[in-house]
């Protein structure tokens, strides 16, 4: 017996059943309701054409995000409140404040992915009444325009600021007629989906489907969808798990359950350590941020995820569990090679556990790709170096990008050991880099740019823990 | 009249008048190809590529593609007409028939109830391939003489003799990569039958009358049979002129085919998989100059990577030739140029069509020249520039024989210089280097002279219908596209002020090959130029019989009739725009008409190569200044200053928009935007999360940007000047100011080896480069 999806789209309750599970909520849109102002630009997240305002309850909370509907497979909006451009006019026909504000400052010029912004501006000016410069950036970090050159979307953005009023017109209280408060089970020809609300419904459905996909923020699993055209007969939720969302904090360090998203993270990890703001600054788009999970990131395993190199030289641990109980393993520990992690079927990835680091640890941590924002890493390192008294007691140095998987540069690490933090110490571990690392050439770096940025970001590193006052990045100089 | 204030109305020529559809913009409103109503029973497309760069196909079989749902399967022989889209020599064909020239080529077509089934149906097909060895670069091109057009040479004076006694002398090269579009709404048409034959086909393109007749070519069937519309595209940039043809082709095939409506929709994966982009170049260049840098003699080779096909690459490569001076004289030039064949997919038009090429190589030059003589590239710039208009030394002729009559560009960079402050900051910036060991700061101020018209002297006209209705309301139509440019609204400007009635009277509607017949592509910077010129002169036609009518109806000479505020004044007798309107069809008067509007002056020389391509130029300039990361190669754009010549500003918020977002895309072009092929020559760089298009964050910081007050000195729409393509090369400011900062890494008189596009890699290489030297 299946549920019927069941969401608030622009203000009414619609109810779908027969659409595959893997239907992305923009062909819904577009093909089911002819909603077609939402566009798809590249069907895998990165445009923005097709970003939607989405409202989900958590905690008895309703808060609004901009999504990509392109990957956002119908059936995790089940319970949620899906807002498209359709929905911005007033009841009499006004367009909203960020709209009037396009078209006062030609903001448009071919039109195609100016909803989507309008869609992203709009959710960003509907959470927060004063924004500024970064987030105005960062709101529009995952939307590309190919004619304006930006310039006129940011001038609309602030003059939209403005406004007194820029809410949305939206239903928290008929979401909360919505929720559930159990799995939520859709099923078709096609295929199965099951939205467990528990941590027990979860570790139920994966003993019974132990090689279900496991969906978070479908960031990933959703281009398996649109872009490599899979088959996913038996879809797992996880975003609908309360406890899985939490994050704590306490005196023995940070705790962030595996279905957190990295917006959820971010003030948190933020808090955690500066060096990390930029880097998520950096990690995707608000978009992408708002969907995918930290546990996600990790679960994946890919060699090229920006979460695990910081989190590995922070001594992060992780819990996998299933039915039959829980264990925890050293984050390094869980990547066993290219694509294969240390996880049994029927487990899954329940918490990320950071320890408080020592006043005496040195840590920091650096993206780097052709492109500030929403761009894959060619490169991503952190270090964790214990300092005491100038000479290094413990090293951790972790790279992505630089092998299959993420992984810790345990040669120089081992010639660290013991050492001055000094220029001839940063000079020889730079060289043994080498020893550590064979990188590959693809489209986003070569072997040697690789090699070569590693060793610029370890001298960078060098010189930010020793020397505060030089300056080391072009990213905000200037202000 | 006398003493009664006259309104102006709204939205006539020189206003910043919004863009025609922008409130649809905003609102989700606006139509595009893929958001028209389909037609009941509309099939979905899917095209099967070629998995190799360059293979013999030994066999198909499509009995497997025979899936429930699956109407139609086409392979090259099921093709009642030609089995070719090509915009000009042969050599584009709609399916391969028994060999494949690079890995995404057309091979089939199904046809099925959804894209899903047509996709999974496509890939059941089974095709016995035996791979051949591929050419995937200029170099080997070269090596193995492959070209799809013969080599072609401009020259004046004599090169080998300036560059023999010269006082000094540098050999490079300089390695330009190329650029996909990255228009947002991709490649798409959707093709209807019609009764007895016809056929109607909706397509995203910049050329909608070369998309006519392809069709008619591959069904065999004559061009009257069909109609092509196109409302707008989301974004063309050039990747929509010849490129949609094969898509509009294979969907029109399958409606022939299937008797139904067929829509097929690249996603953006087969898109940048499938069609052309910018051509990436290699220049080769010597160069001659004395102490003070004025260049003695120069020579350029330049190599452009056309792909399997000619398509449109030899007028892109003459483009590239004609901008190998840029704004500088070049007493002794020669310009050799070499059109490669490669195993890769065939390059196209994109915004500047070859321009950007051939001017970069120029700038790098300069830069070279400066940097051995230890100058501002400012500086050797100016020894070097095109006299001014009017100047009586006669350093005015290109290196293929056109006088340059209309230069302004010293005018700009006077201007320029103090506006952006330029001297102080390049100061600021040498002193910001001599302090900060990782962090370098450069700066450069780089000029753009770019040659408007199409090369192609026959394509330089125009057609326009314009029909006003019996309550003073008016509809145009001409043959441009839009494409977000902003050209319909600039054409509406030109009809209302024509009429003098507000712009809100004036409707433009989807640009049909049923309306206006034979017109050339959106292209060339040429939109507003031609087309405006032609709604014009269909607007001045009804105006005369509107004219002669009034004289004779309210008994008063001609010169007393006149158009003004929405008014009609005859003599006597004023009346609104709509009652004249009216009054004149009571009267048997006709309200519809054509223009027409061929270019003057031009007249192009190609087997001499020599004439004027050109009707006039038009120019900018650009200062960009950069900080660069020597440890990782990154970099930001701290501050870029443009003034760009529109002439007199049609409408200067669309022109800004048009400096601004050519600009982006140019600066995208040269530092983020690579295309990264592996050695089987797949490319690998097919969506944006590998192909990096410019964000918010990349623009500069600081963003000033300013239209040069002037007019065009030719007679062109209301003394405006073209502004697709030339701002497009600004962008190299930003290129050269990474250079400028990569030079302060090295020792003096250092030649940064950079090379494009100046991804972080690339300018790490190039810092690590300098500093072995």
């Amino acid at each position: 017996m299946t549920d019927k999806i069941t969401f608030l789209l622009n203000g009414e309750r619609v109810t779908v059943e027969g659409l595959p599970p893997t239907t992305t909520l923009l062909q819904y849109l577009r093909e089911r309701k002819r909603m077609t102002g939402t566009k798809e630009g590249c069907a895998e997240g990165d445009c923005g054409a097709c970003t939607v305002a989405v409202g989900s309850l958590h905690g008895g909370k309703t808060g609004y995000k901009s999504l990509n509907a392109c990957i956002a497979l119908l059936p995790t909006l089940d319970g949620r409140e899906v807002i498209t451009v359709e929905h911005l006019k007033s009841k009499t026909g006004a367009p909203n404040a960020v709209q009037k504000a396009m078209v006062d400052c030609h903001a448009s010029q071919c039109g195609f992915c100016t909803p989507g912004f309008v869609m992203s501006l709009s959710t960003l000016l509907h959470n927060k009444k004063q924004p500024d410069g970064e987030d105005v950036q960062d709101a529009i970090a995952g939307n590309l325009c190919r004619c304006t050159g930006y310039r006129p979307i940011l001038d609309a953005a602030h003059q939209a600021a403005q406004s007194e009023d820029n809410a949305m017109a939206v239903s928290p209280d008929v979401l909360k007629e919505l929720a559930r408060g159990k799995m939520f089970r859709y099923e078709t020809p096609e295929g199965k989906f099951f939205a467990p609300v528990t941590v027990e419904e979860l570790a139920g459905v994966l003993a019974e489907y132990p090689d279900a996909t496991m969906l978070a923020g479908g960031t990933d699993v959703g281009l398996w969808v649109t872009k490599f055209h899979m088959d996913l007969p038996v879809i797992v939720y996880t975003a609908n798990i309360s406890a899985l969302r939490e994050i704590k904090k306490t005196d023995a360090g940070l705790e962030i359950g595996a279905a957190a998203s990295y917006a959820d993270a971010f003030a948190a990890l933020a808090d955690y350590d500066a060096s990390m703001e930029t880097l998520l600054r950096r990690f995707a788009s608000v978009q992408i941020r708002n969907a995918g999970t930290v546990g996600g990131n990790i679960a994946n395993g890919s060699p090229i995820g920006d979460g695990p190199p910081p989190l590995i030289v922070l001594g992060a641990r992780i819990t996998l569990r299933s039915k039959s109980g829980a264990r925890e393993l050293p984050l390094e520990d869980f990547f066993l090679e290219y694509k294969k992690q240390d996880r049994q079927p029927g487990e899954f990835l329940e918490k990320i556990f950071v320890p408080e680091k020592p006043q005496t640890v040195l840590f920091k941590t650096y993206k780097l790709s052709k492109r500030f924002d929403q761009d894959i890493s060619a490169v991503c390192a952190a270090y964790a170096l214990d300092v005491q008294g100038g000479k290094i007691v413990a090293a951790r140095i972790a790279h992505g990008g630089m092998a299959g998987t993420p992984q810790r540069a345990s040669e120089t690490e081992a010639f660290l050991q013991g050492r001055d933090w000094n220029e001839e110490t940063v000079r020889g571990a730079q060289a043994l880099l080498e020893k550590d690392y064979r990188p590959m050439t693809d489209m986003r770096a070569s072997a040697q740019y690789r090699m070569d940025a590693a060793k610029g970001l370890l001298y960078r590193f060098f010189l930010e823990t020793t020397a505060p006052e030089a300056q080391t990045q072009v990213y905000g100089y200037g202000g | 009249m006398a003493g009664k204030a006259q309104k102006e109305i709204s939205g006539g020529m020189g206003q910043p008048q919004a863009h025609d559809s922008a409130k649809l913009h905003v609102s989700g409103e606006a139509v595009y190809t893929d958001d028209i109503r389909e037609p009941a029973g509309c099939l979905h497309a899917c095209i099967l590529k070629s998995p190799h760069a360059h293979a013999k196909i030994k066999s198909i079989d499509v009995s497997a593609c025979a899936i429930p749902g699956v109407h139609a399967v086409m392979t090259a022989k099921d093709i009642p007409g030609a089995n070719e889209v090509a915009p000009v020599f042969a050599g584009d064909p709609v399916f391969a028939t028994d060999e494949v020239f690079y890995a995404g080529q057309s091979v089939l077509a199904v046809a099925a109830e959804s894209i899903g089934i047509a996709r999974k149906a496509a890939h059941l097909a089974k095709i016995e391939y035996e791979e051949l060895p591929a050419i995937l670069n200029v170099h080997d091109a070269m090596r193995s003489e492959k070209y799809v057009g013969d080599p072609y040479v401009m020259q004046q004076g004599d090169s080998a003799a300036g560059l023999s006694g010269a006082q000094h002398k540098i050999s490079g090269a300089l390695d330009i990569g190329g650029q996909d579009h990255f228009y947002l709404e991709g490649q798409i048409a959707m093709a209807t039958p019609q009764e007895n034959g016809e056929m109607h086909c909706w397509s995203s393109t910049q050329h909608p009358s070369e998309v006519q007749h392809l069709i008619a070519k591959v069904l065999g069937i004559r061009d009257h049979l069909v109609t092509v519309d196109v409302r707008r595209m989301g974004g063309g940039f050039g990747g929509k002129e010849s490129q949609a043809s094969l898509i509009a082709c294979v969907a029109a095939l399958l409606a022939n085919k299937t008797g139904r409506p067929v829509k097929l929709r690249l996603d953006r994966d087969d898109d940048m998989i499938m069609t052309g982009k910018r051509h990436d170049f290699n220049i080769r260049y010597d160069v001659g100059f004395d102490d003070t840098g004025l260049i003695a003699g120069i020579e350029f080779t330049q190599a452009s990577n056309c792909g399997m096909s000619a398509d449109l690459s030899n007028a892109i490569a003459d483009r590239a030739m004609f901008h190998a001076d840029n704004c500088y004289f070049l007493e002794n030039a020669k310009v050799t140029s070499y059109r490669c064949f490669t195993h890769k997919v065939s390059n196209t038009a994109f915004r500047g069509f070859g321009g950007p090429q051939g001017m970069l190589a120029m700038e790098y030059v300069i830069d070279d020249i400066a940097r051995k003589l230890g100058k501002d590239p400012l500086e050797v710039r100016k020894v070097n520039l095109y006299d001014a208009k009017g100047a009586l030394k006669n350093r005015c002729t290109t290196h293929y024989g056109m006088t340059v009559e209309d230069n302004i560009i010293r005018d700009i960079f006077a201007e320029i210089e103090k506006t952006g402050d330029y001297a102080a900051r390049v100061k600021q910036a040498r002193d910001f280097n001599a302090k900060s060991p990782v962090l370098k700061k450069g700066i450069a101020l780089t000029p753009v002279k770019f040659g408007i018209s199409f090369t192609l002297t026959m394509l330089n006209q125009a057609g326009a219908l314009v029909h006003v209705y019996k309550d003073g309301t008016v509809q145009l139509n001409h043959g441009g596209t839009e494409m977000g440019q902003g050209l319909h609204t600039k054409v509406c400007q030109v009809v209302a002020d024509e009429f003098q009635i507000d712009i809100s009277d004036v409707r433009i509607t989807a640009t049909s090959t049923g309306k206006v017949p034979n017109t050339s592509a959106t292209a060339a910077s040429s939109g507003s130029d031609l087309n405006g010129m032609a709604a014009q002169a269909a607007a001045r036609t009804i105006k005369q019989r509107l004219v002669s009518f009034a004289a004779q109806h309210f008994n008063c000479a001609e010169i007393a009739v006149s158009f003004h505020g929405g008014m009609v004044t005859a003599g006597e007798e004023t009346m609104s725009f709509a009652q004249m309107v009216s009054l004149a069809y009571v009267n048997r008067v006709s309200l519809s008409s054509t223009g027409f509007y061929s270019t003057p002056k031009i007249d192009w020389d190609r087997p001499k190569a020599k004439g004027r391509p050109f009707f006039y130029f038009a120019y900018g300039a650009a200062i960009s200044e950069v900080i660069v990361d020597t440890l990782t190669g990154e970099y930001n754009i701290l501050r870029t200053d443009i003034l760009h010549d529109a002439g007199r500003a049609l409408n200067p918020a669309i022109d800004i928009g048009q400096v601004e977002g050519g600009f982006v895309q140019g600066t995208g072009w040269l530092t983020s935007e690579e295309l990264w092929w592996n050695e089987k020559g797949e490319l690998k760089t097919h969506a944006p999360s590998t192909y990096k298009i410019p964000t918010g964050r990349d623009i500069p910081k600081d963003f000033r940007v300013a239209l040069f007050e002037n007019e065009n000195s030719e007679q062109t729409i209301y003394r405006s000047k073209a502004v697709g393509e030339p701002p497009l090369m600004l962008g190299i400011s930003v290129f050269l100011a990474l250079r400028d900062a990569v030079a302060a890494c090295g020792p003096e008189g250092c030649l940064p080896p950079l090379q494009a596009p100046a991804t972080p890699e690339n300018v790490l290489k190039a810092v690590q480069a300098v500093r072995k030297s």
